[in-house]
């Protein structure tokens, strides 16, 4: 018992006396892992937090840069409890995620100022790959990858640094890179057989239920020209064939039938998993990325056509997902935009469609009458209407003046200044005043075709709301008020649309045509990684396996198959080590058999010792071997030094050492 | 057979230059290598003996030149004096026209006259007055310099350092050699009597057989990653030149020789490479001379390809 203790704590001193100066270079690269490492989580970290872990960093860095020692362990003790004592005041308590994380950064910053041995290199090392793993609980794209994957490899380098402090940097990091490139075939095949699991891998609850921008289940002034100001995208689509023109492209989102006087409220629709309205006509396939929004609706092009995914379709003709959408979802999806809808509508749908709450919007009420005055159908009614908004001088602007409790009056007859959600709820009040049924859809229009990849992609100030109104014998039909004010809005995006001198998204802006151009290489790049990494979710798992033949659930082949594809590689790798080895010439091996055979008494060759000191060395080592060994060293020099080879001299020098017996 | 005459030599000299085998030796690969020879101790100590011993037993003819302060560069290179039967200038050659040159105490002397005879050692000639005048074959310098803390002295400049093969410390004699020699005769009178064991032509076969031993490629990049190495060296001022790489494997090629094999071994490269670069290399900062320790562990950080 205590000859252990004895000797654990001998060792224990040996080990802090070899690694007591943590060496300059090792030093930097681990400090300069640790702020990689940090850096991302500043962002999300209380700012004091990322301050003072800033400031132990600086602090390690000066001691290290004046060559100094480790501050007092009474010292760190204290500052670990302040900070313990700070995280608990931030967070109130220290489970979960974001006091964890907090928690573990603070004792990074204080285990590099605690540096006295060896093992704590690597237990900083660890600590740093750990909360490398803990950047993804917030962010998963591309950057903060390739930032994570720097970061482990300055650690990897530290580590490297730390078993050899005498190579050069270069070389210390050249090693990491080949450590981390073997790495990487075991990491590509576990991403892809290791069983997924369902969900957003990071999506802690608190996570997907946060508030998004996006549309709602609501419209009201202002609401969508909100949206406006978000270059956010909502989602992308890419296109079988021809992507279809920009007027053409209407996403459609809730539908709103209630109307309060102000609100626009969707009404709760029937659902089913076959469409209510005959699909037909020219058909568009198209693949759908949506990103998450926390909502059940899929933004599907006018009209959604049959889906073979679990996905439901509403009497509205939206398309629904059976649950919200907490993380980014891809479905393959198609549209039938000549398809004649509704036909069929029932009474108490078309009724709704006509409600307008009393009291509210005298002026219209009066216009409506008007319009409606002598009109013989309500085509002819929606035609007097379509030319009485086009003359009657509405501007189309971002920033509308606000409205009072007529808004449609106060739009139609005093400001004439609105978005598009002035003008859809304008016209479906007119036209349901005037007797016809209307209703507003939300959505999303246009859209942008990235030259990079060819996909369009949507965002958030492609948020449109326009009006659907029922015609008997032709169904529900698509009028855009907007249009009537602002074609451009339609025909050439929100951009052209807007008078000159209004403000705009800063990536619409044209004098930033190289920003955007970037911001499109990007969105191209990371749509890569969003599809093709963060998208393999169990079901695309699934389908690549039952591609490579693989059954669902068949979790022994499954483990058959990772063990072998995993197997494969590493042996690749133990084989190519091999070579290398047996690259090198006959010679070097049995030169090298006899040091390792000699290194069972701790007599192996040191690297810089020639053939005769060491056959000396062994000689007075093991003196029974000594004529032996010392024959053989002068045969090894002569063959290895000298000016002739000789394959017999060879073999028999190889023999010798092979019949070579430690006594 | 070369080697014979170096065992012949070797044998004949440490029975003078009493327990100091290894230091012989150095000395003959010096001379053998083509090299020219510091010898830095503080006196009395038998540098003196050692290179009579040398000219002594090789049957070379030897003029010692004692450096002060106040020795020109004609004193040692010789000077053009007129003559009144000719009415010419005629050239009287000085001390430096020997074949075994020994330079006592070299850093008593000014730097202008170390430089002369140091250019002499470079070129193996000396020009005066518009006139080339052959040095010598064999030549060989060797050099004594006092430890360089003493007074008086002149520090040798690096660039003419670089000039010298190898450099050397003899020391004390062990107890047993110092006894031997107290109770025995004066090595002068020994070393007068004795006679040459080879002649300048053996010596010559020598040098040549020396030249043309085999050196593998892998020796080669031995040398080659011990010169980087002291190239890339974060302790040193700088590294060791190209000449002294050629130095370190000539001095290499005479030690095998002498050790009797036909082929440089790492070891020999191990056993020299102190010598060449001890004088050589400086410590980064202070530009103190490299101790010891720092070259053993040059030797060890570079591994034998």
């Amino acid at each position: 018992m205590i000859g252990g203790w004895l000797k654990q704590r001998a060792t224990r001193r040996r080990s802090a006396s070899a690694g007591s100066a943590l060496g300059r270079r090792q030093g930097a690269w681990l400090l300069g892992a640790a702020a990689l490492t940090m850096a991302p989580h500043a962002s999300w970290l209380p700012p004091w937090i990322s301050g003072l872990c800033a400031a132990l960093l600086a602090w390690r860095g000066l001691l290290l840069w004046h060559g100094r020692q480790a501050p007092s362990p009474w010292l760190l003790l204290a500052l670990t409890a302040a900070a313990a004592a700070g995280v608990r005041a931030e967070f109130g308590h220290f489970f979960g995620k974001d006091p964890g994380v907090a928690l573990l950064a603070l004792l990074l910053g204080l285990k590099l100022l605690e540096i006295r041995a060896a093992r704590d290199v690597r237990a900083a090392v660890m600590l740093c790959f750990f909360l490398q793993l803990a950047i993804f609980f917030e962010d998963q794209s591309f950057p903060v990858a390739a930032l994570a994957l720097c970061a482990s490899l300055l650690g990897l380098a530290a580590l490297v640094a730390q078993a050899d402090p005498n190579g050069r940097s270069g070389e210390h990091l050249r090693v990491a890179g080949t450590l981390m490139a073997q790495g990487l075939p075991f990491m590509l095949i576990l991403f892809v057989l290791f069983p997924r699991i369902d969900g957003p891998l990071w999506g802690l609850p608190a996570d997907a239920f946060s508030a998004r921008t996006g549309l709602s289940e609501s419209m009201s002034p202002g609401s969508i020209s909100a949206l406006s100001q978000s270059g956010e995208i909502a989602f992308r689509a890419s296109f079988a064939g021809e992507i279809p023109a920009r007027r053409q492209r209407y996403w459609r989102g809730p539908v709103l039938t209630r109307f309060d006087g102000r609100n626009w409220q969707a009404e709760p629709a029937q659902e089913a998993a076959v469409p209510f309205h005959a699909a037909d006509g020219k058909r568009i396939d198209y693949t759908l990325t949506l990103e998450a929004h926390g909502k059940r609706w899929l933004l599907a092009l006018d009209f959604p056509g049959a889906t073979g995914a679990a996905l439901r379709h509403t009497g509205d003709f939206q398309l629904l997902a059976p649950r919200p959408v907490r993380s980014r979802v891809r479905h393959e999806l198609s549209a039938h935009p000549e398809a004649v809808v509704g036909l069929a509508e029932t009474a108490a749908t078309l009724a709704a469609a006509r409600r307008l709450p009393a009291g509210f919007n005298p002026r219209t009420q009066a216009l409506a009458a008007r319009l409606a005055a002598g009109a013989e159908s309500h085509e002819q009614i929606l035609q007097r209407a379509v030319s009485h908004l086009r003359n009657a001088g509405l501007l189309y602007t971002l920033r509308p003046p606000l409205l009072g409790r007529d808004s449609v009056d106060e739009f139609l007859f005093d400001s004439r200044r609105g978005f598009c959600e002035h003008f859809a709820s304008a016209f479906t009040v007119l036209m349901r005043a005037a007797g016809v049924p209307a209703r507003v859809v939300t959505g999303y229009q246009g859209g942008e075709i990235n030259p990079v990849d060819g996909n369009l992609v949507v965002r958030q100030l492609d948020a449109h709301a326009w009006s659907e109104v029922w015609l008997g014998g032709r169904g529900w039909v698509r009028v855009d008020p907007t249009y009537l004010a602002a074609p451009r809005r339609i025909d050439d995006g929100l951009a052209a649309a807007l008078p000159a001198g209004e403000a705009l998204p800063f990536t619409l802006r044209a004098q930033h045509d190289w920003l955007r151009n970037m911001r499109l290489r990007w969105e191209a790049l990371s749509n890569t990684w969003n599809q093709r990494v963060l998208g393999y979710n169990p079901e695309r798992q699934r389908e690549l396996l039952s591609r490579l033949g693989l059954a669902p659930g068949d979790a022994w082949r499954l483990a058959g198959m990772l063990a072998a594809a995993t197997g494969v590689p590493f042996l690749c790798l133990i084989l190519w080590a091999g070579r290398r080895r047996r690259r090198s010439d006959p010679l070097d091996r049995a030169w090298q058999a006899l040091s390792t055979k000699l290194a069972a008494r701790g007599l192996a060759r040191q690297p810089w010792e020639g053939p005769h000191d060491y056959t000396q060395r062994v000689a007075s080592a093991i003196p029974e071997l000594a004529a032996a060994v010392r024959a053989i060293g002068v045969d090894y020099a002569s063959l290895r030094y000298g000016p002739h080879s000789d394959s017999a001299r060879l073999a028999a020098l190889r023999k010798k050492i092979d019949v070579l017996r430690l006594p | 057979m070369p080697n014979f005459h170096v065992e012949r030599l070797l044998e004949a000299a440490s029975q003078i230059i009493l327990g100091k085998g290894h230091e012989l030796r150095l000395a003959f690969a010096c001379l053998i290598a083509h090299g020219h020879l510091l010898i830095e101790d503080v006196p009395g100590v038998g540098k003196t003996t050692l290179a009579h011993t040398l000219a002594q037993l090789t049957g070379l003819q030897l003029q010692r030149i004692q450096f002060t302060s106040d020795l020109l560069p004609a004193d040692i290179l010789g000077a053009s004096i007129f003559d009144r039967d000719t009415g010419t200038f005629r050239f009287h050659p000085g001390p430096v026209f020997a074949q075994v040159v020994l330079a006592d105490e070299i850093n008593r002397a000014t730097p202008k006259t170390q430089s002369a005879l140091l250019e002499a050692m470079e070129e193996r000639q000396i020009t005066a007055d518009g006139h080339s005048f052959e040095l010598p074959e064999p030549f060989f310098v060797i050099a004594t310099q006092n430890p360089t803390h003493q007074i008086g002295t002149f520090a040798l400049p690096e660039s003419q350092l670089d000039r010298f093969l190898l450099r050397i410390r003899l020391g004390y004699p062990d107890p047993m050699a110092e006894r031997a020699l107290l109770m025995g005769e004066d090595r002068r009178s020994v070393l007068e009597r004795r006679t040459p064991v080879i002649g300048p032509a053996e010596l010559v076969e020598l040098q040549r057989a020396a030249q043309a031993l085999h050196v593998a490629d892998r020796l080669i990049d031995y040398v080659q990653a011990l010169l980087s190495a002291t190239r890339h060296d974060a302790e040193l001022a700088a590294g060791l030149s190209p000449r002294a790489g050629l130095g370190l494997l000539a001095a290499a090629r005479a030690w095998a020789l002498i050790d009797g094999r036909d082929h440089v071994l790492p070891e020999d490269v191990q056993t020299l490479f102190p010598h060449v670069a001890a004088h050589r290399l400086h410590l980064a900062g202070d530009a103190r001379p490299v101790p010891a320790a720092t070259l053993a562990r040059l030797i060890q950080s570079v591994a034998l390809p």
